[in-house]
């Protein structure tokens, strides 16, 4: 899940001084914000939508245990097979296993951030499986031995530019940069690879518990190749995202594509229940459903259980001012983003990489207020933070300055105390009423900003010596 | 009406101008305003850095200061939501600190819907006159509150002479986010380039911004670039408007 020997100052410093991507994430993000807003305005009470998303999601995370049986129960009714695993490890030996008993060798994947967070390519490698991406951004993202980073747009950092030259350098085609010739590109590509595979594996946005159906939403119609052709499909899917009937898929299918990229719909919306039935043309013979927690347990059965509401759509990334300037890559995890800063130390909280994430975030709330499950991210990291402390993983400077500052403003007398001096400090470096260099932690504020001066009387000052009347 | 105001450390400090724009304000529209001297801060930068023991010590001291007042009003949305957001969860344990936590929760205001909402002044019937190009910044925490960007805007447009500039990407975080400006340094300040990049497109002379953590961002990078813009408080450009102080070249006494 998370990227190994992540360097965070590094990768910040790249991504900051990466001037196609600061460019991309400067125009595109907003873009897509605004149409995504009036996506969801559309809906008329978005409000209300938001609530009765949550309510459902609260509904299926407070009866998980239920849901899944039901779930589980339902899909081997139809036809299906379910795997329970416990943790990444477990699942790709589950999946491999799968693909060794029906003799599997060529693989087609839809996207799928469950996989990713598994690792799941490299052991379908070991295991002797080709796997390719279907979907053309993971597709491209494969071919350049890259890693996506947005939860929905996985190649959003990747011009169309670059793109044209790794289809010429990979795929032999002739240099192009439209984005239509590019995509015909890798539709003949793909074509064949779908006709040719024995195996598909997707994710799922949802699983109906009602009906034991999966459901998978594309708008390039690699889904419907991938569960359609092969003759074995394997669904992997993050436990949490069981929900109770089909009547709620409705709600949270109108919601979520309108949150991730202000459409009412995508294009291709497949309803997955057991596989190919007597009489029916296409489908797989055998349906596989891998359910992972993989720590999404202890997220359960702790303070931030909301994020297990997550519905993936990426909304929080795309409004995110931290997203905006440092891209994906540099979060160093899997899932990245606000969603991604919240969960990924729940989940992997051996990992030092996961002390730097909550402090990815400046805590301004946006990701909240576009959330269509009202997921209290900024609450959850300040959590997080806490525990930091708690914990005392926090550097020793904040371990002396947090307390020292706090001991000084506790009292009126000793606040007003700190006020006097700490101008009288400041005044040894001002000039003209502003400092222009301090040393230690305050020097990375004076890097690129000055420092004002307090003020030469204080509020309080002015108050007091005018009897308040403040005339 | 009867308010006390709640200064916040940062007005106190920095923008001693805002509290007194935001008394001779309130005053001017019928208010009686007091000072309760025992305040001091509301915990905000402890709390949100993971520092809950020193956070909740500050917020036991502000819940005493202010216990006497009915109605508190203050200039920054930030420290309004952290009593109103988070003093519930620092005090959940504790029944009768949660008691009172939520009774000071109830009767605090941030100033702008304070001004809109609950004393309802009806500035269109005020002589407002300014001069100058202004834009305006939302400030992150307003989310948290439910303010809008549009009530500050509305209040801008209502002044005559002035010319409303809309600021793009209003909303965006200038990068403050307290110890964010310090611990992630590089990042913060690409976010505070970004938004003195979109105050200077607008051409406007005048910013408000109306919390103290944007001010000290945005106007110590525009000081450090040599950019001459003005920053002030909503409260600091009505009070202007009408009279009741003089336009100063800083938003500072």
């Amino acid at each position: 899940m998370i990227h190994p020997g992540h360097d965070y100052p590094q990768a910040i410093a790249k991504a900051l001084d990466d001037a196609s991507l600061q460019k991309i994430l400067a125009t595109y993000l907003p873009q897509r914000c605004e149409r995504t807003r009036q996506g969801v305005e559309a809906l008329g009470d978005p409000e209300a939508f938001r609530d009765l998303a949550k309510q459902i999601k609260d509904y299926s995370i407070a009866h998980l245990d239920e849901m899944l049986e039901e779930l589980a129960e339902q899909f081997e009714a139809r036809g299906g097979v379910v795997h329970w695993a416990r943790d990444a490890a477990e699942a790709r030996q589950v999946i491999t296993d799968i693909a060794r008993q029906h003799g599997c060798r060529r693989c087609i994947k839809t996207k799928s951030m469950v996989t990713e967070e598994i690792e799941l390519n490299p052991a379908l490698e070991a295991a002797g499986v080709v796997a390719l991406e279907t979907d053309l951004g993971e597709f491209i993202v494969q071919l350049a031995e890259d890693r996506p980073s947005h939860i929905v747009t996985p190649m959003i950092h990747i011009t169309r530019q670059k793109v044209g030259r790794l289809f010429q350098e990979k795929l032999g085609a002739d240099y192009t940069e439209s984005p239509e010739a590019l995509t015909q590109i890798a539709r003949r590509y793909l074509r064949d690879k779908f006709q040719q595979a024995d195996l598909g594996i997707t994710g799922a946005n949802f699983a109906v518990a009602q009906t034991g159906t999966l459901c998978l939403i594309t708008n390039e119609g690699n889904g419907r190749m991938v569960t359609a052709l092969p003759r074995v499909h394997i669904a992997l899917m993050g436990m949490e995202k069981v929900i109770p009937r089909t009547v709620d898929l409705a709600v949270m299918l109108k919601l979520f594509t309108r949150s991730a990229m202000g459409s009412p719909i995508t294009v291709y919306t497949n309803l997955i229940t057991g596989p190919r039935q007597p009489g029916q043309l296409d489908g797989p013979e055998h349906l596989h459903l891998v359910l992972l927690d993989n720590g999404r347990s202890r997220l359960l059965s702790g303070p931030y259980a909301d994020t297990l509401d997550c519905l993936r759509c990426g909304a929080c990334l795309n409004v995110c001012p931290v997203y905006r300037k440092i891209g994906g890559h540099a979060y160093g995890s899997v899932y990245t983003g606000p969603i991604g800063v919240a969960v990924t130390p729940v989940l992997m909280p051996e990992d030092p990489a996961t002390q730097v994430m909550p402090d990815l975030c400046t805590l301004c709330g946006a990701c909240l207020e576009a959330c269509p499950v009202k997921i209290d991210i900024p609450r959850n990291l300040i959590g997080l933070r806490q525990e930091s402390v708690a914990k005392k993983k926090v550097p020793w400077v904040y371990r002396l300055l947090m307390p020292t500052w706090a001991w000084f403003y506790r009292r009126p007398g000793r606040y007003r105390f700190s006020q006097r001096w700490g101008r009288r400090l400041l005044c040894l470096l001002a000039r003209k009423g502003w400092v222009r260099w301090l040393p230690g932690l305050g020097a990375k504020w004076t890097a690129s900003r000055d420092l004002p001066l307090p003020a030469s009387k204080t509020f309080s000052d002015l108050w007091d010596e005018s009897d308040g009347t403040l005339t | 009406m009867k308010v006390s105001l709640f200064a916040t450390c940062l007005t106190d400090t920095f923008l001693p101008r805002v509290g007194v724009a935001m008394v001779r304000l309130l005053r001017h529209l019928g208010c009686e305003v007091d000072f309760p001297r025992g305040q001091t801060c509301c915990g905000q930068p402890q709390f949100n850095s993971g520092f809950h023991g020193e956070a909740l010590d500050l917020a036991a001291g502000l819940i005493e200061a202010l216990a006497a007042s009915d109605v508190v009003v203050s200039p920054s949305a930030s420290c309004v939501a952290m009593i109103c957001e988070y003093y519930e969860q620092l005090f959940s344990e504790e029944a009768e600190m949660l008691a009172k936590a939520r009774a000071l929760a109830g009767k605090t205001h941030e100033v702008s819907d304070f001004l809109t909402g609950i004393l309802q002044a009806d500035f269109s019937t005020l002589p407002l006159r300014a001069a100058g190009k202004v834009t305006y910044h939302f400030a992150c925490h307003g989310r948290g509150l439910g303010l809008e960007a549009e009530t500050t805007v509305d209040l801008i447009q209502k002044i005559d002479g002035i010319e409303y500039v809309p600021l793009a990407n209003q909303e965006q975080c200038c990068g403050f986010g307290g110890t964010f400006a310090v611990k992630m340094a590089p990042i913060s300040d690409g976010l505070v380039a970004d938004k003195v990049a979109c105050i200077v497109a607008t051409g406007a002379d005048t910013v408000v911004v109306n919390d103290g953590g944007c001010w000290i961002n945005i106007a110590g990078y525009c000081h450090r670039q040599g950019i001459a813009v003005r920053f002030v408080h909503i409260v600091e450009l009505l009070a202007e408007a009408l009279g009741l102080m003089e336009p100063a070249a800083e938003g500072r006494a």
